[in-house]
């Protein structure tokens, strides 16, 4: 019995874990080293791209406190890569380097300052070979090969993506087609060709990488803060060949994640660490090393789409090069996810769409919350906008137009819209408002768009229902700050009938939790809290059973009403009369399990879609090129919102980190190594870049396949945001950027080359 | 290297820790006296989850030196609730959802203590102007500024 006003769903509900996060009380990994721990600091590659013909350890062994110096020759018998697709991300560098960087060896010592201390000591020879800092330069011919004698695995990169042109850096590609696309460009009214870079991101979670480990006799003990645990537990389980019963990885509260915690980090790093040296060894990183470690591919993206002469799409050709670092890593999905969101949530006829990534000597790229959709989204909508222009017809108009309807597939046998996509975007253009501002240029931009999520939906989830009527969820999704465990917790609370107080989560734990794929694709909500309710309804089923075993009636005679069971003749029982009466007096429990794949309700790809709608109004100052946000409205089409605070509070943070690579944030090379591996110039959003008005419309019609009707948020307000506020800049200074982010630099440089002459000063 | 003893006043309890001299005062707290509410990140003073009190104003304690607080008075997270009871600003937080990961959490609560004991009636402007030292990655500020607002009439009807 929830006992209040507000609902346990859909009503205010303050997350589970406010009071100890504002108390400070919430344990990070960062913060409790295990007892007996020691600590590893890496040394790291000073060159992009070198072959590594020898390391010096005897200086660093000499250091105080200095207990091993681990490096390759600390792999022996181990099978020394990690990597979801292709494994052929090193632990250690494994006699080459291949970007600036990159873990060469790791000094392990008694106390953190001491392994620190160390590291400059460490000495590396190398011999070296041409960097290869972008993609022009990687796919130069005769370019030397980053990855030459990989041994090839033919599936290595499937199902999605299939392997890039041998002999060059070309790592992966993907395709869709449909339609006849030379034939509608031939016969289309207008095409319009648009060419948008989007830059190389950091995630930021502001708690750096962070694992311990430590053998507990057969059993690896890995904490960490992956999103992914069980993704981990497999990279782990191969490298030491280990089954899966004898890796455990464990998480503890997550200092954000967005992606950039997924799939496997540091951890293999510190497992072998702690291998060579038989002592628990722990690894923490700075935000410098963070920055290494992982970052968002870079993409250009093309886009040319004919349109009849009412502005109605004919046909999309889309060409995507991702820049996408040393390593595969998580790539190959983005790459495929950047496929299939690059034309929009459009009706498209014709479709051809070519994606390739292109290794290059750079920090790895992979998972970035929006992936592939926010890489793709600015070019596609700003090729509708200017077609719009050409054709004098108005940004609103030319999508209404194109907009795919409620119950029509964009991708032929995908699960159809399950959103009204039109009416979202209706309001918000009826929520904007341009306020004049003196000496300011001012434009207004939109942004829509249709994500496929879920991942892989498989979920399992337990749901304990104790004999005081309490329960333990336990379910193997991260918290990581996106109210997951909340969220969750509410559907328990609401399936059984509990205050939110009743329920509580088991530590994210692969030793404790069962299988969850990935905490990630906006799936939580909706495809594990499908298994979680599910559990739920298993507890319930089971509480039936047993109901009617001790009266004697028939099981289907009992149902569940407002959280009792009730029976024949209206005879009523809580859950926790039904366990004592089974098990007798203060004993016993009932065990719920819920799982999902691909099939049910969750039978068609994807297993769910994700909404992204947005409107800005923006100012550009004419003197500076400095671009403010005067407004920014964004419509959560969540289906149900399970938690509304929470809903509002990712789909503005969302929009917010959207922001950032709209106008501020890109890693930058302008030599062999990250220029910008630091928080003063890799400039992330700030308060005073807040809009002046933020509004999310939150739209609720139960039209989702997760429970109660509900679907992702998220992603899709990041997905959106460069898009629009690219669109809303060009209509202030009347020129189409084609780069993101729009610094101030960049906006003066572009109002000052307008042919027209008409120059802002 | 040299160490120091250091003698601040922590959370309003003298306290001694032995630093060298290069010793953060955020090192100093969370490793040498196990007060880990307090969060480092860009570790160069540009996003304030690290910021703690020193004699009651904010500081980042990621490039702060431990030696440099002694016989100081030092307030951390740890020393913000009353007991059991959230402190004004901390209950704000909690209730406008201005909490995500939770990681800027502590260094807010204390930078916004800060804020309203300057000025108890901030304008939104002076608010974000105050607060632009803080970066939290999660929420899109909109509810942490919710909160400061919250805060600031709770502690009105307090007086």
């Amino acid at each position: 019995m929830t006992g209040s006003s507000d609902p346990v769903v859909g009503g205010k509900v303050l997350r589970i874990d406010a009071v100890k996060k504002v108390r400070g009380e919430a344990s990070y990994v960062v913060d409790v080293p295990w007892a007996d721990a020691w600590h590893g600091a890496v040394a790291r590659a000073e060159r992009a791209h070198a072959l590594v013909t020898g390391i010096d350890r005897e200086a660093a062994l000499a250091m105080p406190g200095v207990r091993a110096v681990v490096t390759a020759d600390d792999l022996d018998g181990l099978f020394p890569f990690f990597g979801h697709y292709r494994p052929d991300h090193p632990i250690l560098a494994l006699g080459r380097v291949r970007y600036w960087g990159e873990p060469v060896a790791v000094v392990v010592a008694e106390t953190l300052q001491q392994a620190v201390d160390a590291v400059p000591e460490v000495e590396v020879s190398y011999e070296n070979l041409d960097n290869l800092m972008s993609v022009g330069q990687a796919m130069r011919h005769g370019a030397e090969l980053i990855h030459p004698d990989y041994p090839e695995d033919p599936r290595a990169f499937g199902p999605f993506c299939d392997r890039g042109a041998e002999g060059t850096n070309e790592a992966f590609t993907n395709t869709m087609d449909w339609g006849d696309v030379d034939a509608a460009m031939a016969a289309a009214a207008h095409v319009e060709r648009t060419r948008v870079a989007y830059p190389m991101l950091y995630g930021y979670p502001m708690e750096p990488y962070a694992a311990q480990a430590r053998f507990d006799g057969a059993v690896l003990h890995v904490e960490s803060n992956a999103q992914h645990p069980f993704q981990v537990q497999k990279d782990l389980a191969r490298v030491f060949s280990l089954g899966l019963n004898q890796v455990r990885v464990a998480g503890k509260t997550i200092g954000g994640g967005y992606g950039a915690k997924s799939y496997t980090k540091i951890e293999p790093l510190a497992a072998v660490c702690a291998r060579a040296v038989d002592r628990p060894v722990r690894i923490v990183l700075t935000l410098e090393e963070s920055m290494y470690t992982s970052r968002a591919d870079g993409a250009v993206v093309e886009v040319a789409t004919a349109f009849d002469d009412e502005g109605r799409i004919l046909a999309r050709d889309v060409d995507i090069t991702l820049d996408t670092g040393a390593y595969t890593d998580n790539s190959v999905r983005v790459l495929r996810k950047a496929v299939e969101t690059c034309f929009g949530p459009y009706r498209v006829p014709a479709l051809r769409v070519r994606g390739r990534a292109v290794y290059t000597n750079t920090t790895p790229a992979s998972s970035y919350r929006g992936f592939g959709a926010f890489h793709t989204n600015p070019a596609s909508e700003s090729n509708l906008d200017r077609a719009g222009e050409a054709l004098g017809i108005d940004p609103l108009e030319i999508r209404l137009r194109n907009l795919a309807k409620f119950g029509e597939s964009i991708i032929p046998d995908s699960r159809p819209v399950d959103s009204d996509l039109a009416a979202d975007l209706a309001a918000v253009h009826a929520a904007l408002k341009v306020v004049p501002r003196e000496g300011k240029l001012q434009g207004v931009g939109f942004g829509c768009a249709l994500s496929p999520e879920g991942a892989d939906p498989t979920s399992v989830a337990i749901v304990r229902l104790l004999v005081d009527g309490t329960a333990l969820l336990m379910v193997g999704s991260a918290e990581m700050g996106q109210g997951a465990h909340t969220t969750l917790a509410q559907i328990v609370a609401e399936e059984l009938g509990l205050a939110l107080s009743q329920v509580t989560l088991a530590p994210t734990d692969t030793h404790l939790v069962p299988y969850q794929w990935t905490t990630g694709a906006s799936r939580t909500t909706a495809v594990v809290g499908l298994s979680v309710q599910r559990a739920c309804r298993d507890v319930r089923r089971q509480l039936f059973e047993m109901a009617a075993e001790l009266s004697g009636d028939d099981i289907a005679d009992w149902s569940w009403v407002d959280g009792w069971l009730t029976g024949p003749s209206a005879r009523t029982l809580t859950p926790g009369q039904v366990i004592t009466e089974w098990f007798g007096p203060h004993r016993g429990e009932i065990v719920g399990t819920g799982r999902t794949q691909r099939r049910g309700d969750l039978d068609l790809w994807p297993s769910l879609w994700e909404v992204g709608v947005c409107g800005v109004v923006v100012s550009v100052d004419p003197d500076t090129g400095q671009v403010e946000l005067d407004q920014l409205v964004s419509v959560a089409d969540v289906g149900k919102a399970i938690n509304p605070q929470g809903v509002r509070g990712q789909d503005i943070g969302a929009a917010t980190q959207g922001i950032g690579g709209a106008l501020f944030e890109q890693i930058v090379y302008d030599g062999p190594q990250m220029a910008n591996a630091n928080l003063v110039d890799y400039r992330v959003p700030r308060m005073s870049d807040l809009a002046e008005r933020i509004q999310t419309i939150v739209v609720e019609r139960a039209d989702g396949p997760g429970p109660f009707g509900s679907k992702p948020v998220g992603e899709g307000a990041m997905t959106v945001m460069g898009g629009a506020i690219l669109a809303a800049v060009a209509r202030a200074i009347g020129r189409w950027p084609e780069q993101l982010p729009l610094t101030p630099e960049y906006v003066w440089r572009l109002m000052r080359q307008r042919p027209d002459g008409d120059d802002p000063d | 290297m040299s160490t120091h003893t250091v003698r601040p006043v922590v959370n309003g309890a003298a306290a001694e820790v032995q630093v060298e001299a290069r010793t953060t005062l955020a090192d100093m707290l969370r490793t040498g006296l196990g007060l880990t509410g307090t969060k480092v990140s860009c570790e160069a003073q540009i996003c304030g989850s690290c910021t703690v009190l020193v004699d009651g104003l904010p500081v980042s304690s990621c490039t702060y030196l431990g030696v440099d607080t002694d016989e100081r008075a030092v307030t951390t997270i740890e020393g913000v609730a009353e007991g059991e009871a959230l402190d004004a600003v901390q209950q704000a937080f909690v209730d406008a959802g201005a909490i995500q990961c939770g990681y800027c959490t502590a260094g807010y609560v204390l930078a916004v203590t800060a804020l309203l004991e300057a000025n108890a009636t901030p304008s939104r402007d002076e608010a974000k102007h105050f607060l632009d030292g803080n970066v939290c990655r999660c929420t899109g500020y909109e509810q942490i500024l919710d909160a400061v607002f919250l805060a600031v009439a709770a502690r009105g009807e307090q007086q």
